[in-house]
């Protein structure tokens, strides 16, 4: 699936990716290839992105994500 | 006709102060170029922010009873002032202060005589101009433009925020420089509390039926997304206001620039002349002289 995280200074990440953990504000939750349409909420907390087995980690202080036809958006902070 | 003495005096005090002004124009222009990156990189974000709220709002319309959008009588208003903290950059600073000015005294004149119309400036000209018309801002912020980052652009929105919410103010207009192109400006003057819906009109009719799964839901969704539109905003306002500094500065200094080398000339061409007269009279001595001689 496609991933980008954007934050208001600039994009922090642009690519490809196989799983994205998230902060959501009810807990943590994953995002696999194919999910389905998604609006969340994100609160403080980190970020891991597993991409060909190698994990990538952002900080973050809050945003919003959104799934749609494999491609995920993050606005963080 | 002024010495020759004088005359390069003036031709070097001149020189001097156009070096000065052409180094300004450079550096200008360089934090031009960043200041017009910051904005670049900040655009996609506002972007998508503005895609996902038309998302979510797409289908629950009128239902955003919001603490930020809230409109009160407009009693208690706060004007922000976004300008420069140095000068040399033609009108920016004054079209600013003109422009709040003229709401204190035309739109918001009784609000003014009651002294409910309250100042506040995020630069430090800004401020400057607003005190020889007599008026005090209530607050200054100088350092903000020291750094300009979102993160550092946060807690004056959020200071805002609260202030708002708490019914301090009714309403919070910037004002502030839009950037258009290097060489131009616009002065915009929009109110930043309560939100203001902005119905562009882009309904591109193409329906989002993709039916979502909100987590947690909707509403906690744009409970938390309306605050950072907020700040958004006013980030962008000064990220505005900086890259047309910069423009400003940039075409000031370049006029500047363009002045002393007219300057320049002139004095130039004086300077020859009284050369030259100078010259003329001692050849007229020595010829008188040799001619006293011969008789």
């Amino acid at each position: 699936m496609n991933l980008e995280i954007i934050t208001p200074d600039t994009t922090i990440y642009q690519g490809e990716a196989e799983l994205v953990q998230l902060p959501g504000i009810d807990g943590s939750f994953e995002i696999l290839n194919n999910h389905a349409p998604l609006i969340s909420a994100l609160k403080e907390g980190k970020i891991k992105i597993k991409k060909e087995g190698k994990d990538q980690f952002f900080d973050i202080k809050g945003g919003v994500i959104e799934v749609l036809k494999n491609k995920v958006l993050i606005l963080a902070e | 006709m002024p010495s020759l003495k004088e005359v390069r005096i003036r031709i070097n005090s001149v020189n001097s102060t156009r070096q000065i002004t052409s180094a300004m124009k450079m550096v200008a222009a360089s934090k031009l170029r960043r200041a017009q990156n910051a904005i670049l990189n900040m655009r996609p974000y506002a972007q998508k922010l503005q895609h996902i709220m038309q998302d979510l709002s797409s289908d629950m319309e009128g239902s955003d009873e919001g603490l930020y959008s809230a409109i009160r009588d407009e009693e208690k208003i706060l004007i922000v002032t976004i300008t420069s903290n140095r000068g040399l950059c033609g009108a920016f600073n004054a079209n600013v202060v003109k422009s709040a000015i003229s709401l204190a005294e035309g739109r918001y004149a009784e609000q003014y005589k009651k002294g409910n119309l309250s100042i506040m400036c995020l630069g430090k000209k800004g401020a400057d101009g607003l005190k020889s018309y007599g008026i005090t801002p209530v607050e200054v912020n100088n350092e903000i433009f020291d750094d300009l980052t979102f993160d550092n652009a946060v807690p004056i929105a959020e200071h805002l925020m609260a202030e708002f919410a708490e019914k301090k103010y009714d309403k919070i207009i910037l004002i502030y420089n839009q950037f258009k192109n290097a060489a131009v400006q616009l002065l915009q003057e929009e109110q930043f509390l309560p939100v203001v819906e902005s119905d562009d009109g882009d309904t591109n009719g193409e329906e989002n039926n993709s039916n979502y799964i909100f987590e947690p839901n909707k509403e906690e969704i744009l409970e938390a997304l309306v605050p950072k539109a907020i700040k958004v905003q006013l980030y962008k306002a000064l990220l505005d206001s900086f890259a047309s500094e910069h423009g400003a500065r940039m075409t000031a200094m370049h006029k500047a620039t363009e002045n002393a080398d007219e300057l320049i000339k002139d004095l130039k061409l004086t300077y020859n002349k009284a050369r030259q007269a100078s010259i003329t009279n001692e050849i007229l001595e020595i010829v008188g002289g040799a001619e006293a001689l011969n008789n």
